[in-house]
């Protein structure tokens, strides 16, 4: 519980440090840490336009992408405390439930008939099937280290023993990181801000949506990037008591917006077609991760 | 009750010729259900720990031909019998526009009911004799359904790809058989267990290879996969869906019975399956996405879902080699829920490509698109059996993939090296194979149904008729149910694991995946509440706000046309240049050039590499090398005469010569 507390607490202001980060590298002043929030307050109030091709599945997709971050969210625990959903394998589940959101995002984009959302769908498509193995090779050796199956004991146990677990968590943190930003089509794979929508990836995916359905999408990546540094705090978090690991969750999150602030400012975007193959690089760092466990436990031969 | 079986089966066959072409489905319908509702009750009883048992007295080349029945066979024929039910009442309607073809009804609906005779007696026959009756007869049956529209020249290809690789098929099989009967005198299934116990223990494993060859041709393991990529567009709807949601699992039955037979080292066996599921999974996927054809697209996706099936059974035996119980009720378990599973979505795929298909007439999905309006349910249907294959949640492949999850998080428990790697690797397929599983649904579905026509249709689309919808919607039903109450389900599959770990003491096994399975079940209901939740609020919060239609965003253009939207093999595009160094894809290009250009097209094929390797280029080579005697046969009455002469000096003089050398050799040895 306390975790979808936080969570949704970090996501308020999660996008607003990273503009406001990308404002104050370039010699900007910037609009205040909860200016997208108050875009999305505005989207709400809209009325909406609907492109005349689209069918049901349009008016549906925006609303099942949000519950499936939602649930995905309701996951999540904070060190030793339980989501609010928690199970042996559960983070099979958040994997899966992301799964469906995504696939409604990519036939809604479809159901458009248009010339550019087919482009920006079959990018985002691409993408995140190559990112899949790693989240799941990256877990599979944290099991290994840890012998337990769920979010929650995984990392209530990451800890104890040595400090290599850190090294580790290190490693994660680059792996979830760069999933982060292939989630939410972010800087080296793609730039949210870019007017040519032959060069988008998720942007173009949503030109069609408006009003309600946009701030839903809006306001979902928002959550989704609070989701992921979430994750991310849990590896650094262990089994400290509640009073630590609050300010230890805000202080990583925090930290995370400004380094993708920082990325998005002095990175320039990869060419689109060597993408594929720096997503699939992740695979083997989170290989790399499984046999740094093997060789923690002395199980390679 | 064996009795009323055959009778059933007898009298519908009889009555079928005469009847006239309108009754012939009904008849059919009619047989099925009742063989159907007969397996179902010693199935059902089979699964409650009551097994069935009858033997009969044979003649005397069979020996004894028992009948048993065990919750392994009761899982597979409640799994044939749901899918042929439903298969017959879709079929029915699916055929109303073949009605004038009466004689062609007759065989396809006699081989209807007596494929699905053939199945079940294939589950619980167990004698080698009367097995391969079976199974041969299953093998024509099958023939003869697909070639229902044998005017076709595709169609009777397909057909006779589908013959002859049966045939391979039963020659493995039958070798194994003749290898236990030589040894060990007997034709009884029991005969081959004594025989892996009597002999050493690599015998053992060649004789599962054997029977795995065999069987794996039938569930269309890669590489043995390649007749199914043509038989199933080329079957009528219900029967590609029979043929995907039973035929090939009725090789999935084969193998887990000879493993339940052949004692033999159960981890090298596991290592062969596991490999060869892995190559078949993300094989059978990548192909599945590159297809034009939505039937043959589906096709290839049974592929990679009975490598994924294998996947599960390869733990599980692993799992047996090293004693691992809670791998192998995972794995196994895993393994037979996604057959249930499979059967039922990919049967709803199919079902929904034949309505496409009557609507349509066409299968190519770049001609396609649109049809979700003029087609509502059937689309729905499509898209929830799309998301059930995808394994998403809240559907039932969610479930059958995380319990394999979990079967693989089971084994990295373990300590050996190069069993941890594998678990990696596998890991790593089944994750790559649900994001490809996801692009190639939504590749389906969206190029489908969705967006506008890509080409012109003389008539407008048209939903099917209630007659259809309705076994659809059955499925989908246990589709939902499965999803949402998976542990019933999971309980009942575990049923048929017994059989397979020795200590019956599995409780706790059970009761640790219990949690997480209810979990699952108690989640998946909780997002589909989320989700309706979040859209009555946003339908609410909309309702007073001003809403309008306008054309899709065009970069300020403002007169799109058809032509203009995204297609399938452009959606594709990306995925295709990263794999095209793996996989053979032929394309044909005339570029446009000059100012005005005259014409301009680009195709693309995909083809199977490892099809073009083991089956074209070996048959080429034969034919080349045949080709060279083409000059024995030219046709010249004389020549065939001198022919027979030739036959006739040599069988007369052979024996003369052998006895003359003989004699020659004697004497010399005498000098």
């Amino acid at each position: 519980m306390i975790s979808f507390i936080l969570i949704i607490v970090a996501s308020l202001f999660f996008t607003g440090i990273i503009i406001r980060t990308k404002s104050i590298t370039s010699g900007r002043k910037g609009p205040g840490i909860f200016q997208p929030l108050k875009d999305v307050a505005r989207l709400f109030k809209k009325g909406a336009v609907y492109s005349k091709t689209s069918s049901f599945i349009f008016q549906v997709a925006p609303s099942i992408y949000f519950a499936s971050i939602l649930m995905a969210i309701l996951v999540i625990p904070l060190g030793q405390f339980k989501g609010i959903i928690s199970f042996d394998g559960d983070f099979v589940f958040f994997a899966y439930v992301l799964g469906i959101g995504k696939f409604f995002s990519i036939i809604s984009a479809l159901d458009t008939g248009s010339s550019f959302g087919g482009m920006g769908a079959s990018r985002e498509a691409l993408f995140s099937m190559l990112v899949e193995p790693a989240f799941f090779i990256l877990m599979g050796s944290f099991i290994l280290l840890t012998g337990h199956t769920s979010f929650e004991q995984i990392f209530a146990s990451l800890h104890f023993g040595s400090y290599i677990s850190y090294i580790l968590g290190v490693l994660a943190t680059f792996v979830l990181a760069m999933m982060t930003m292939v989630e939410n089509s972010r800087m080296p794979i793609d730039d949210p801000k870019t007017h040519l929508e032959l060069t988008m990836v998720h942007e173009v995916m949503i030109l069609d949506n408006s009003g309600f359905d946009l701030g839903l999408i809006l306001y979902a990546s928002n959550l989704k990037f609070a989701m992921y540094g979430a994750l991310i705090a849990n590896f650094f978090m262990g089994s400290f008591p509640l009073y630590l690991t609050i300010p230890i969750f805000i202080a990583i999150q925090i930290l995370f917006a400004i380094s993708v602030g920082l990325l998005e400012s002095f990175t320039a975007r990869f060419r689109m077609n060597h993408n594929a193959q720096y997503i699939l690089a992740l695979s083997s760092v989170s290989l790399l991760i499984f046999f740094g466990v093997l060789l923690i436990l002395g199980r390679i031969v | 009750m064996i009795t009323a079986f055959i009778a059933i089966i007898l009298v519908s066959i009889l009555i079928i010729p005469f009847a006239q072409a309108k009754w012939k489905g009904v008849i059919t319908v009619g047989a099925v259900c009742l063989i159907a509702i007969l397996s179902c009750v010693v199935a059902i009883q089979t699964l409650g720990g009551k097994n069935f048992e009858y033997s009969f007295a044979g003649s005397l080349i069979t020996g004894k031909i028992p009948v048993r029945i065990d919750a392994l066979s009761g899982w597979f024929i409640l799994i044939i019998s749901f899918s042929f039910v439903t298969g017959a009442f879709y079929g029915l309607q699916y055929m109303k526009p073949y009605r004038s073809q009466t004689a062609n009804l007759s065989i396809h609906s006699i081989s209807y009911i007596l494929l699905f005779a053939a199945l079940i007696s294939i589950c619980s026959l167990q004698n080698s004799i009367a097995f391969l009756i079976a199974w041969e007869i299953m093998a024509i049956g099958c023939f003869l359904v697909i070639i229902f529209e044998h005017y076709k020249k595709n169609t009777i290809s397909a057909g006779i790809n589908f013959l002859i690789q049966s045939h391979v098929c039963i020659m493995f099989l039958t070798l194994g058989f003749i290898w236990v009967a030589l040894k060990m005198n007997s034709y009884d299934f029991n005969a081959i267990r004594d025989f892996s116990l009597s002999n050493p223990m690599l015998s053992g494993v060649a004789l599962f290879l054997c029977f795995f060859i065999g069987f794996a041709i039938k569930a269309g393991f890669v590489p043995f996969h390649t007749w199914l990529p043509y038989a199933h567009p080329a079957a009528p709807a219900h029967i590609s869906a029979v043929l995907s949601s039973v035929i090939i699992k009725i090789g999935i039955y084969g193998i887990l019975r000879m493993l339940l037979l052949i004692k033999t080292d159960y981890t090298l066996i596991g290592y062969v399956i596991l490999f060869f599921s892995l190559v078949s999974g993300i094989y059978g996927v990548m192909l599945a996405i590159l297809q034009h054809n939505l039937k043959k697209l589906l096709a290839y996706h049974s592929i990679e879902n009975i490598g994924i099936i294998g996947i599960g059974i390869g733990l599980g035996c692993i799992g047996m080699g090293k004693g691992n119980n809670v791998l192998i009720v995972l794995g196994f378990a895993g393994a037979l829920l996604h057959t249930l599973n499979h059967s039922l979505f990919k049967s709803i795929l199919f079902y929904a490509a034949g309505n496409v298909y009557q609507s349509a007439h066409t299968m190519n999905i770049e001609q396609l698109g649109g049809i979700g309006k003029r087609m509502p349910h059937t689309s729905l249907l499509f898209l929830i059996s799309a998301l059930a294959i995808c394994g998403l949640p809240p559907f039932n492949g969610f479930v059958s993939e995380f319990i394999i999850y979990n079967g693989m998080f089971a084994g990295l428990k373990d300590t050996a090296f190069s069993f941890l790697l594998s678990i990696a690797s596998s890991l790593f397929s089944l994750a790559l194979i649900g994001g490809l599983a996801l692009l190639c649904f939504t590749k389906a579905f969206g190029a489908v149904f969705l967006g506008t026509p890509r080409s012109f249709f003389k008539q407008a689309h048209e939903e099917a008729n209630l007659g259809k919808l309705i076994p659809m919607y059955a499925g989908t039903a246990l589709i939902l149910l499965i999803g949402m109450f998976p542990k019933f389900f999971v309980k009942t599959a575990i049923q048929p694991v017994h059989l397979f770990v020795q200590p019956l003491n599995t409780n706790t096994i059970v009761f640790s995946i219990t949690h997480p399975i209810t979990m699952i079940g108690y989640s998946a209901i909780g997002f589909t509440i989320l989700a309706s939740l979040i859209f009555i609020i946003r339908k609410r919060l909309t309702l007073s706000k001003p809403q309008r239609s306008e054309v899709t965003w065009g970069c300020g253009y403002v007169a799109p046309t058809n032509k203009m939207q995204y297609t399938a093999s452009s959606f594709i595009r990306a995925y295709r240049k990263l794999i095209e160094p793996v996989l053979s894809i032929h394309k044909k290009k005339i570029p446009i050039t000059a100012v005005f250009p005259i014409t301009g097209c680009q195709e693309t094929h995909a083809y199977d590499k490892l099809e073009e390797w083991l089956i074209d280029n070996p048959l080429r080579q034969l034919k080349h090398f045949f080709n060279r005697f083409t000059f024995l046969q030219n046709g010249n009455p004389q020549f065939y005469i001198l022919y027979g002469l030739i036959f006739i000096s040599l069988v007369l003089g052979v024996p003369v010569i052998y006895e003359y050398l003989k004699s020659l050799i004697k004497f010399l040895n005498q000098v």
